[in-house]
């Protein structure tokens, strides 16, 4: 079990494919203008995410070392079809919205990132939940930017919720402030740039805070396709 | 805190951070109180509101990054910082625009950088552009100059327009009061009119215009030429920027001019209109944040003045001071790692 909670606290916080890896930084930056947006894109990078690891997880014995990552891309360019085919269908406006971004999961990094250092080596089980804690990681780094520069550039938060959720989703908007003009900053990908900085910032402010309370926990890394920090 | 020299002969000098940024801030008197005989007590509401901003907010980072406070206060650097910003945005601009280009200017631009000496950019510009690209309408609705208004800006008028502009029940009044007082730049006013198809003859014979290059903007860089110039008698900066900046505009401008006078403005127009004397003397002359060498300084002012020219004419922002500078900031680096001055009693290239 101690392997479960260790791909969790991996995947959510400490190699957080966001905060920590920066991977898929490119919608990451570009889509989170809203809150709506981001957690349409989040979910939709966590299906594939799951989709791909499990995937790849069961065809790991049977594919050659040397092909292996043009078929990794292939399912994932499958799931993708599928995921930009469902949005399509069930969430339009949110497919209007999201638009190149949707077909562009398939470059994420993240995805291939995880297929190829962690789904092609493990077993089914845990493939998949590290495709579920990473993509929640994902997820929330996403929804959390997102409101944060929705919040600052027009004042809301969830505006459009209608787009993921339907009809009813429309009483979710929250107007905390009226603003007689929207800080474009906040909703141009600059300020996405200058607001991740800081989400970064305050990430390593907390670990900082908790290595000075707790000074020494030997912990077993997981293997991964980048290291940015050895905890 | 000493004054930083980059590059080496480390010649000594007498004057402080402190002083230097101080006499920077009397030499900027002249524009600013001509700023104010053309476009009222604007300028000076805005002023009041960026320093107290820019003075509590370099408190408070300074406190947050455990650095001493008072002697970091004391260097004046905050303030030049937040007199630039206050001369650059529109007297009437709605207070919440001077503070909030303010903290990004001392917070993001300066000490998340590192603090005065360490930042790339320099941080009024960059406050300036960040107001620019958020808050165009606020950013481009300049006070007509005095005798063109309607209405003269005196101090309530000017406290009223500040900082009423978000009280709901005064909008209404309030716009209509503006729009009576306020106006586009010269420079906007031509960019508009060449837009629509008129000639630059056409577009010179409004009323905005007459005068030298825009009515009250003469004057203005006129001061600002003047408390330059003091500057470089007083061997605060060096002339090399300056003068790259002004003899690149003029070169340009006059190529243009000559080639087609429908669609350019003659070369006065470009030098003594919207910023280009304050950008000149006072922005670009940053010794953080421009090149470091002589050769190199001049490739900096060239570089500005001929960005100024190109963004002025075929962008599409009126007025193109700040970003020929940010742009020029990014490269100095890349200018002091090709432009070495020789070490004495080595061969050049070496």
């Amino acid at each position: 079990m101690s392997k479960y909670s260790e791909i969790a606290k991996q995947g959510l916080w400490s190699n957080n494919p966001g905060l920590v890896q920066l991977l898929g930084l490119c919608p990451l930056l570009a889509v989170t203008a809203t809150i709506t947006n981001a957690l349409g894109l989040g979910l939709a990078t966590l299906i594939v995410l799951v989709g791909s690891n499990i995937l790849v997880s069961l065809v790991r014995d049977y594919v050659p070392k040397e092909i292996r990552i043009p078929v990794f891309v292939m399912i994932i360019a499958a799931l993708v079809t599928c995921v930009q085919l469902l949005v399509n269908a069930y969430a339009y406006g949110l497919y209007l919205s999201l638009g190149i971004f949707l077909p562009l999961i398939v470059t994420n990094c993240v995805i291939i990132g995880r297929a190829e250092a962690f789904a092609s080596r493990n077993t089914l089980a845990h493939s998949a939940f590290d495709g579920l804690m990473m993509g929640m990681g994902f997820t929330a780094v996403l929804v959390v930017l997102g409101a944060t520069r929705e919040v600052l550039g027009q004042g809301t938060l969830f505006d459009g919720a209608d787009l993921l959720l339907g009809e009813w989703a429309k009483s979710l908007t929250l107007h905390l402030w009226q603003v007689d003009n929207a800080f474009l900053l906040a909703l141009l990908p600059p300020g996405a740039f200058i607001a991740m900085g800081l989400l970064i910032a305050l990430k390593n402010y907390i670990d900082q805070k908790v290595k000075q309370r707790q000074p020494k926990i030997i912990t077993q890394a997981v293997e991964r396709v980048r290291i940015t920090k050895v905890s | 805190m000493a004054f930083k020299i980059a590059s080496s002969p480390h010649v000594g000098s007498t004057l402080q951070t402190a002083k230097v940024m101080q006499r920077v801030a009397l030499c900027l008197l002249p524009g600013i109180a001509t700023q104010l005989y053309f476009f009222g007590f604007g300028t000076l509401l805005q002023i009041a509101i960026a320093v107290i901003t820019a003075y509590a907010a370099e408190a408070a980072i300074l406190s947050l990054r455990n650095r001493p406070i008072k002697s970091t206060l004391a260097d004046n650097s905050a303030l030049v910082t937040a007199l630039l910003l206050a001369i650059a945005i529109p007297p009437l601009a709605p207070w919440w625009v001077v503070v909030i280009g303010t903290l990004f200017s001392i917070i993001i631009v300066k000490h998340l950088y590192g603090g005065l000496g360490n930042n790339l950019f320099n941080p009024a510009m960059a406050g300036y552009v960040l107001l620019l690209i958020s808050f165009p309408v606020q950013m481009t609705d300049w006070v007509s100059p005095m005798s063109a208004a309607q209405q003269s800006v005196d101090l309530t008028y000017a406290l009223n327009a500040v900082f009423n502009s978000a009280s709901d029940i005064l909008v209404i009044g309030h716009n209509l009061a503006i729009d009576g007082s306020t106006m586009a730049t010269p420079l906007d006013t031509l960019k508009t009119d060449l837009s629509m198809g008129m000639t630059t003859h056409e577009s010179l014979a409004k009323p905005i215009f007459s005068g030298m290059a825009g009515l009250g903007w003469f004057e203005v860089n006129l001061a600002f030429l003047i408390g330059g110039l003091i500057m470089l008698k007083l061997k605060i900066i060096r002339w090399q920027i300056s003068f790259g900046i002004l003899s690149a505009l003029f070169i340009c401008s006059s190529f243009g001019f000559l080639l087609n006078p429908d669609t350019h403005v003659s070369p006065m127009m470009h030098l003594f209109s919207g910023g280009t004397m304050l950008a000149a003397f006072f922005i670009a002359t940053d010794p953080v944040t421009a090149a470091t060498s002589h050769r190199g300084r001049i490739i900096f002012g060239v570089m500005i003045g001929v960005l100024i020219y190109v963004i002025r004419t075929f962008g599409g922002y009126p007025d193109a001071v700040a970003f020929a500078v940010l742009l020029a900031n990014m490269c100095a680096p890349f200018i002091d790692h090709y432009v070495r001055p020789r070490t004495y009693g080595h061969r050049s290239g070496s």
